[in-house]
């Protein structure tokens, strides 16, 4: 039998839905408008004020917002509480400019967890099950907020953070772990580790894993629960927004639900800006509800997907997202780390290489490979083969650090990257998701 | 006197070597000797031509990296003993050599050696009575 978390709410009609929705934004949106300067100044843009702001049919008066102007606004420029309200910060994993901070209040951070709980509990998870969180802990969002979540719906919290394989599988085995929190790679790492060390899926003790933070495919899926012997379960969320729970996958495993009391989604041309039909592919954009700290209207994800609200065999009645075919901007997540082109680009430049460069991604045992191409210059090329093999090594290194992941360089000829005159194509994702 | 080696760079993938030798091909220059020294992804081919310059300029505008190197070329006769004596004159002067390749000529041999310090190096050899040949001698060849 299915469970939930709060079912008076996943469960709730739509026309219940709609009123809360309702309400709450007319309330966000003032809030907004009487607290975020930044914010306001583009609905005078716009010549909206919040009185035309009525219910959710306005929404698409709202004027859009973008990671830029999260950027720009960077640091405060988007809070919209006092900081001696705020108790918290969570951060994406950009090392420049790009990193995108997010605020907190106590009130905040329990709907957050709330809808962690929801994730847990839509897997399975009750107060007899312990569950082992492998997500980084730290400014990263993944293990805090399965923490939390993990806490609320009552479970034995195993906070072991990423890292140090045979330790994650000494508690999963002697602690008898039953639900496994981590990156889908991660997962199949494990999985691939405890094969290695003879248990089979009969003596894994999990019986469901909720998997997140990064793209991953229905093959990867299968693999996963196959070696573990368990159900894995999708997990959505972005840092902006609170972080993974935005949206969670139930037992049908045909797409996420979105938590659509606290997060409303559209689906836009991200062209043409226009609001799409349901069912059409587009990007998603999220308007927060009843954020404190950190409210965002009309958030563009650059996330590309469609929406539906098919009846689900669950119950649950909020819209389901289908996993995120891609981003519509640039940024690559690799091994659950978010990376720029610019920001490699910027390595090597400072390393004296030119700006041709091709990035290569792809997934080899289910683990993420990221391979930079980049020509060769007379400037830097010498007679020595040890000389520039060191030079190929420092730049993997400068690489590493800028990035916190590890890039493998192979030197190119020159022009034998294709020069391209509109936008340049500087990215080849083999992976198949 | 040194001669002048060509280095290009090269990926190291199938037919990149035979590109560079269809673009020396196609200018009729004559190559005296090829070496190639490889990593897993790249590689350097260092090539004695009979126009060191020439053929720089014609890899250069074929969007190849090359460079020219100063390398010490060495006759020797081609006979039992030949470079062993010749190694002993380069130990006892203390000529470190980088690295060193070969090719036969109708009668004699000839090495190229890449030396730490080309000049010195040169002086101390031919004050030893060894002829150390010039690009004008390898064009002869």
């Amino acid at each position: 039998m299915e469970r939930y978390y709060q079912p008076d709410i996943e469960c709730a009609s739509r026309e219940q839905m709609i009123a809360l929705q309702n309400e709450k934004l007319v309330k966000q949106v003032q809030h907004v408008w009487d607290n975020v300067p930044y914010y306001r100044k583009k609905m005078e843009e716009k010549g909206v004020t919040p009185d035309d702001i009525k219910s959710i049919d306005d929404l698409y008066k709202l004027p859009f917002l973008s990671k830029a102007d999260l950027r720009e606004a960077y640091p405060y420029g988007l809070v919209g509480v006092p900081l001696k309200d705020c108790v918290r910060i969570q951060s994406t994993s950009g090392t420049t400019g790009k990193r995108v901070v997010s605020f907190y209040t106590q009130h905040d951070i329990d709907l957050w967890e709330e809808c962690c709980a929801r994730a847990i509990v839509a897997a399975g998870g009750t107060n007899e099950d312990v569950c082992q969180v492998s997500y980084g802990y730290g400014l990263f969002t993944g293990g805090p907020g399965l923490n939390g979540g993990s806490h609320k719906v009552g479970c034995l919290t195993v906070p072991t953070s990423s890292g140090n394989t045979d330790r994650q599988i000494m508690f999963i085995m002697d602690l008898q772990a039953t639900i496994l929190c981590c990156t889908p790679s991660y997962a199949a790492y494990l999985g691939e580790r405890m094969k290695e060390m003879g248990y089979g899926p009969e003596d894994i003790p999990l019986k469901a894993g909720i998997f997140g933070a990064e793209a991953w495919s229905e093959e990867m899926r299968h693999d996963i629960e196959k070696t573990l012997g368990i159900k894995a379960y999708d997990i959505y969320g972005l840092t902006e927004l609170s972080g993974p729970g935005v949206a969670f996958e139930c037992s049908a495993q045909k797409g996420m639900h979105i938590n659509e009391d606290h997060f409303i989604a559209e689906i836009i041309d991200p062209e043409t800006l226009e609001v799409l039909p349901e069912g059409s592919q587009g990007e998603l954009v999220f308007t927060s509800l009843d954020k404190e700290a950190f409210p965002l209207l009309r958030y563009r994800t650059r996330d590309i997907c469609r929406l539906t609200r098919e009846k689900c065999s669950c119950g649950r009645t909020h819209v389901r997202m289908a996993k995120p075919m891609g981003r519509s901007d640039d940024m690559l997540i690799i091994r659950g780390v978010n990376v720029f082109p610019s920001q490699i680009e910027t390595v090597l430049i400072n390393q004296g290489y030119a700006a041709n460069y091709m990035i290569v991604v792809d997934r080899v045992n289910n683990t993420d490979t990221l391979d930079v191409q980049v020509e060769m210059t007379p400037e830097l090329f010498t007679d020595n083969v040890g000389e520039i093999s060191e030079r190929q090594k420092s730049l993997e290194e400068a690489l590493k650090s800028m990035l916190g992941i590890k890039a493998k360089v192979s030197l190119v000829a020159p022009k034998t990257i294709t020069r391209s005159e509109g936008k340049a194509v500087r990215v080849i994702d083999k992976r198949k998701i | 006197m040194s001669i002048k080696q060509i280095s290009v760079f090269l990926e190291n993938k199938p037919g990149r070597l035979q590109k560079m030798t269809g673009v020396l091909a196609a200018h009729e220059i004559d190559m005296r000797a090829l070496s190639l020294a490889e990593t897993k992804d790249f590689g350097i081919a260092r090539i004695i031509v009979d126009d060191p310059f020439y053929a720089t300029n014609i890899l250069k505008d074929n969007d190849f990296i090359a460079s020219m190197t100063d390398v010490l070329a060495v006759a020797i006769p081609d006979e039992p003993g030949g470079l062993d004596k010749l190694l002993q004159i380069f130990a006892a002067e203390e000529v470190n050599i980088e690295y060193m390749y070969a090719f036969l000529g109708a009668k004699d041999a000839y090495m190229i050696f890449r030396v730490s310090h080309t000049h010195s190096a040169e002086t101390k050899l031919t004050n030893k009575g060894l002829r150390v040949l010039s690009d004008e001698d390898i064009a002869e060849i």
